[in-house]
């Protein structure tokens, strides 16, 4: 028996709890990243439950940490900007490319700068992915200021009036200054041409309670509206998103499971939440 | 890394320090303090408590044979270290060479950990050691991955062998298949006589089966002498899971961090070297191939432990000092001559070749406690104050004192700074010569100036000792110096 059923049939009365199952609950917790304060905050809550519908009641309680804000994608006006941002490695490149193909799959018009002008490869990679889904890619020159490229691609999708424009940038670690200032100007410079309506954080599902601290900073230098959480079709279970949530109020809006550019969806509560407990 | 765990470690030994006689309460208290630290560091949970068992036990041990009056705390303070040490893995492990070359190294792990990277800066590593590397590009999965790989392969000059493009479009005599292009990867090394191969796998999940398989069909074809697992440092609770999962899909030996140059708190570190008893043998520390090197256990646990690592710094000056210059230096101070303006340059040159500032500052013992100021370290200041000695002449670099106020809007136009940046550098260097000459003549300094043979560095107050010079060639310029 899962140690969720397992809980649920302790409060249904037909199974005991015993101290050490509780342990073993918050370590399950734990486990999948929610982070100590979180963890301790759902064992007080879950301790009172004495519902009926207990399975419901404790998602509930979980549910009850993603923040209130809408879990919907913003869509703007005219040309719809999105900018894509993250520490190395968490898939933005892909994340990009997946944004791009859902969109053209919903009959939208796309346009994708190649804004990670810094790692090897990185505009080729954007630019294969371009190639498969069918939509064009700006880029510049190779250590080229991204800024620019951005720019450039702005103007391209304002021009050509597409409906979609999505800027790809290079990972960088939050605790580099000039990085996040470098991102910043790249937003201050799109924004010149095109209003950003949405600034897209993604974060790898294997990330630890480090993942809060990258929410936090990149919030501070580009007003994060919403989470990518990435590579969910692992073992690992992505709980530090809610812990960004419940702590930062950042929701999260996107959901990507695998290499694939189909393997990407729309965030759903519910079976995140389930997920999380699994 | 590792700053907020080395901070509650501070504050757990520091209320510890405090206290004269230690109890065996006040050892439980310690321990229930690290134990949230090592937590809230991403730690897993069975290591922590291990972890905890282990120093709670060896204090308790250690108690009655501590006696009155000596640093209890000091003691206990041993024990964690030890420990920690003990769970990094112990001894620093290195790469075992196959006696008949090449080496084959294989990496692995998961999507976006840094493998492509680290493939250069290993090959790097090697190369710089009089090796000759070859890199081989097996991950077809990731767009242009291929390429990552070449681009990184020139930028450190080591041949990639990548018969497939890797872009899923088009694919070459391998029909795309990264299994068969390692193991012809490791024969074209043979017939080239490449002493090292170093294959760059694709990312992959612990749970993908398909793709383990895949990994383990390139294990068995290539028979590497290592397998490296690569892991970034800010990977939370599932590192368990997933190194556990790659030690059966494909097995390792060793393992590599990556992306240690953020602030994560490193509880994966802990966490797979306790989980899997795999040495962590490499370290990757920023996005420059040079960023990176062996992995030191009992450094790193100085580091959490806020002990610094200075050995680490000690080994980096070694690298960018040429014996030659120190050699030199160490004479002229010897033989009682001045040190210039020249000589401080071929330091700054030196210093700008240990590579970032910041990162050597946080090395120090008690780093933790300036650490805004090493953050905001302004790494162009030495730029700067290299631009300002270049635009003197020789002969002004020899001897300040030519330094009028022509010559001073002189230097300050062709560096680019005010005069009044040239006049503080002046300044400082006068005082800091002038103390060098104190320190030969066996007088105590009073308070080392911040920027003592480092007039660069006026933000921070760390005390980073450079050796003392001091020179004048000219016996009878001497004597006026020194008449003084």
């Amino acid at each position: 028996m899962g140690l969720f059923s397992k809980f649920i049939a302790k409060i249904k009365g037909t199974n005991d709890f015993s101290p050490a199952d509780w342990a073993e609950l918050e370590q399950e917790l734990l486990s999948s990243d929610v982070g100590p304060r979180l963890a301790q905050q759902f064992l007080e809550a879950a301790k009172k439950v004495k519902s009926e519908n207990a399975e419901e009641a404790l998602l509930e309680i979980l549910t009850k940490s993603l923040s209130s804000n809408s879990h919907e994608p913003i869509l703007g006006e005219a040309t719809t900007t999105i900018m894509v941002v993250g520490v190395n490695g968490t898939g933005k490149t892909t994340s990009v490319a997946k944004l791009a193909s859902y969109y053209k799959r919903n009959g939208k018009s796309v346009v994708l700068a190649a804004g990670d002008t810094f790692r090897a490869a990185a505009v080729d990679q954007l630019m294969t992915w371009g190639d498969r889904i069918g939509v064009a890619v700006i880029s510049g020159k190779v250590n080229g200021d991204p800024a620019s490229v951005a720019f450039d691609g702005a103007k391209n999708a304002q021009n050509s009036n597409s409906d979609i424009f999505i800027i790809d940038t290079a990972g960088r670690l939050h605790n580099k200054s000039d990085l996040m200032a470098e991102l910043s100007k790249v937003k201050r410079v799109v924004e010149k041409i095109l209003p950003i309506n949405e600034v897209l954080l993604v974060i790898d599902a294997t990330t630890g309670q480090n993942g809060l601290k990258q929410a936090k900073i990149f919030t501070e230098s580009v007003e994060v509206t919403g989470i990518v959480l990435t590579k969910l079709d692992g073992s690992a279970k992505g709980g530090v998103a809610l812990a960004i949530e419940a702590e930062l109020g950042i929701p999260i809006k996107w959901v990507g499971t695998g290499e694939s550019e189909g393997d990407f969806a729309p965030f759903e509560a519910q079976s995140y939440v389930k997920g999380l407990l699994a | 890394m590792f700053e907020s765990l080395t901070s509650r470690f501070s504050g757990a030994f520091s209320s510890l320090r405090a206290k004269g006689k230690i109890s065996t309460s006040d050892i439980e208290s310690t321990c229930q303090e690290i134990r949230q630290a090592l937590l809230e560091s991403d730690v897993a949970l069975s290591v922590v408590e291990d972890f905890i068992a282990d120093v709670h036990e060896k204090s308790l041990a250690a108690l009655p044979t501590l006696q009155a009056g000596t640093n209890q705390a000091n003691a206990i303070f041993e024990i964690v270290n030890a420990s920690l040490v003990e769970i990094l893995g112990g001894q620093a492990r290195r790469v075992r060479f196959a006696k008949n070359p090449p080496t084959v190294i294989m990496l692995a792990g998961l999507q976006g950990a840094g493998k492509t990277t680290l493939a250069g800066k290993l090959a790097k590593f090697y190369a710089d050691q009089g090796n000759t590397p070859l890199l081989v590009a097996s991950d077809l999965q990731r767009p242009n991955a291929v390429t990552q790989l070449q681009v990184v392969g020139e930028s450190v000059n080591v041949p990639v062998f990548a018969p497939e493009p890797g872009n899923a479009k088009t694919s070459g005599i391998y029909g795309g298949n990264p299994v068969k292009v390692a193991k012809a990867g490791v024969e074209f090394a043979k017939s080239k006589l490449y002493n090292i191969v170093i294959v760059d796998t694709a990312g992959r999940l612990g749970v993908d089966e398909d793709l383990m398989k895949q990994a383990s069909e390139i294990r068995d074809a290539i028979n590497p002498n290592e397998i490296l697992f690569v892991v970034d440092a800010m990977i939370g609770q599932d590192a368990v899971k997933t190194s556990q999962a790659f030690l059966e899909g494909v097995g390792f030996d060793g393992v590599v961090l990556t992306k240690l140059d953020g602030d994560a708190r490193g509880g994966a570190a802990l966490s797979i070297s306790s989980m899997t008893k795999r040495p962590i043998m490499f370290a990757s520390t920023g996005e420059k191939p040079h960023e990176f090197d062996i992995f030191y256990p009992d450094r790193m646990a100085s580091r959490i432990l806020g002990l610094g690592d200075v050995a680490t710094l000690a080994e980096q000056a070694k690298k960018a000092f040429d014996t030659d210059t120190s050699a030199k230096l160490e004479a002229k101070f010897a033989s009682g001559e001045d040190f210039t303006l020249e000589d401080f340059l071929e330091q700054l040159q030196a210093m700008s070749k240990m590579g970032n500032m910041s990162k050597l500052l946080g090395m120090l013992p008690g780093a933790g406690q300036i650490k805004k100021q090493i953050e905001n370290f302004d790494e162009g200041e030495i730029v700067r104050t290299k631009a300002i000695v270049q635009s003197m002449t020789p002969s002004e670099r020899r001897d300040p004192k030519l330094l009028n106020g022509s010559r001073r809007a002189r230097i300050a136009l062709g560096s680019g700074r005010k005069v009044s940046d040239v006049n503080n550098l002046v300044d400082r260097f006068t005082a800091a010569q002038k103390m060098m000459k104190q320190v030969r003549n066996g007088a105590t300094p009073t308070g080392m100036p911040p920027g003592m043979a480092m007039p660069a560095m006026p933000k921070v107050n760390a005390p980073v000792t450079k050796k003392k010079k001091s020179k004048s060639g000219n016996p009878a310029k001497r004597a006026q110096e020194e008449g003084q």
